[in-house]
């Protein structure tokens, strides 16, 4: 199968001390890393691409790690996650979803198996494009004060023959977050869900 | 006065190809940003020396965090710039007045050297707009393969009576420069120019 061909890596961690109402006593911080690979597809179909999954399983573990070191370390720190993908124009939807399991099981690997899907995005895009990567508990897909997102980017990605793979990790809640529901203490996280 | 931050981010970029050519090492970049109140928002105010400090004070905290976020020792640092955009009821002479009288010298310090101008740049701007920032070579101003840029953005900042700055270092000169000029080697670093 095609090697994964890395052209750059990128990371982007945002502190947030408050929204304009009372601070916390710890700041919020959402990371967010993405790897620009070639897309061994690009400009022609190709039937049978899963086995490029198995491919991308190194990577998607290399990403988690990183993500979780600029983050502090401490995998009990992280509380949200999330995962997306934009394919450039010479390759297909599809090719996004390739990202599915390497990126949402390396996450899981390096932060204790949590219970929760990891929610995802995708499209196809140019370079400059952004994507709203979003961002749910990781044991309790419910917990509402924990529904974020996180939009990323780079100005030169993805180039036509590429992909942008992204992982998302945040250490919280939303700042000032207080709109009910089910809250992080409150969940059984036996199913994912509450 | 010191700086009211709402939000600190810091992104780091490594480039491993280009054009399908290897780059060892990569290439890295960092840019660390402070989202911060402008307290002479909505009104003119003659002495901004308020803002001078603050500047002062975000060109120490920003640089660490570059040359945190690339875990280099201060001195292999080798390029640098400033940039700052000042949100809807701010004026530019804020921006100004935070990058140019007291900026600098932290800074450097946090670099270890700097006998080059750091470039930089100033807009007045909106939420999700980007903002480039320019890069040269810290010593040596004329070092061709370090004239460089680095595009930052935040979909939240900066909101009217913000102001967001920016700084960033790189341990690196442009990926496969080939159009001449002074080199890093060949610098003399004692002029700030060559």
């Amino acid at each position: 199968m095609p090697e994964v061909r890395i052209r750059k890596i990128a990371t982007q961690i945002e502190e947030v001390f408050h929204e304009f109402g009372p601070a916390p006593d710890r700041p919020l911080k959402r990371g967010a890393v993405m790897a620009v690979i070639a897309n061994p597809f690009a400009g022609r179909y190709v039937a049978d691409i899963q086995p490029f999954m198995e491919d991308l399983k190194p990577l998607g573990l290399s990403m988690a790690r990183r993500l979780l070191a600029d983050l502090g370390g401490d995998p009990k720190a992280i509380e949200g996650y999330g995962k997306g993908a934009i394919i450039g124009s010479e390759g297909e939807l599809e090719h996004g979803a390739l990202w599915h399991a390497p990126g949402g099981y390396s996450m899981r690997e390096v932060l204790g198996a949590p219970m929760a899907i990891v929610p995802s995005t995708k499209k196809v895009g140019g370079v400059g494009a952004r994507l709203d990567v979003p961002v749910t508990h990781i044991d309790a897909s419910y917990v509402r004060s924990h529904f974020d997102s996180m939009e990323v980017g780079l100005n030169d990605s993805p180039r036509a023959a590429e992909l942008m793979y992204v992982l998302v990790m945040t250490t919280g809640a939303r700042i000032h977050s207080r709109s009910g529901g089910l809250s992080a203490v409150d969940i059984t996280g036996k199913d994912g869900l509450r | 006065m010191s700086a009211q931050i709402r939000k600190i981010a810091v992104w780091v970029e490594e480039t491993h190809t280009e054009m399908g050519r290897p780059i060892q090492p990569p290439t890295r970049k960092a840019v660390a940003v402070a989202v911060i109140a402008n307290p002479f928002a909505g009104r003119y105010v003659e002495d901004l020396t308020p803002l001078m400090d603050i500047g002062a004070e975000l060109g120490a905290l920003l640089g660490a965090r570059c040359v945190a976020a690339l875990r280099i020792e201060p001195g292999q640092a080798e390029s640098y710039g400033k940039a700052a955009m000042v949100g809807e009821n701010g004026e530019l002479e804020h921006a100004a007045a935070i990058l140019h009288p007291k900026l600098g010298a932290p800074l450097r310090e946090a670099v270890e050297s700097g006998a080059a101008l750091v470039p930089s740049s100033k807009k007045m701007g909106g939420p999700g707009q980007d903002l480039d920032v320019p890069l040269g070579h810290k010593d040596a101003a004329y070092v061709r393969s370090h004239f460089d840029g680095i595009e930052v953005r935040l979909n939240d900042a900066p909101r009217a009576n913000e102001i967001m700055v920016a700084v960033a270092i790189t341990d690196s000169g442009r990926p496969l420069p080939r159009v001449g000029g002074l080199t890093h080697a060949e610098a003399v670093g004692k002029d700030g120019l060559r």
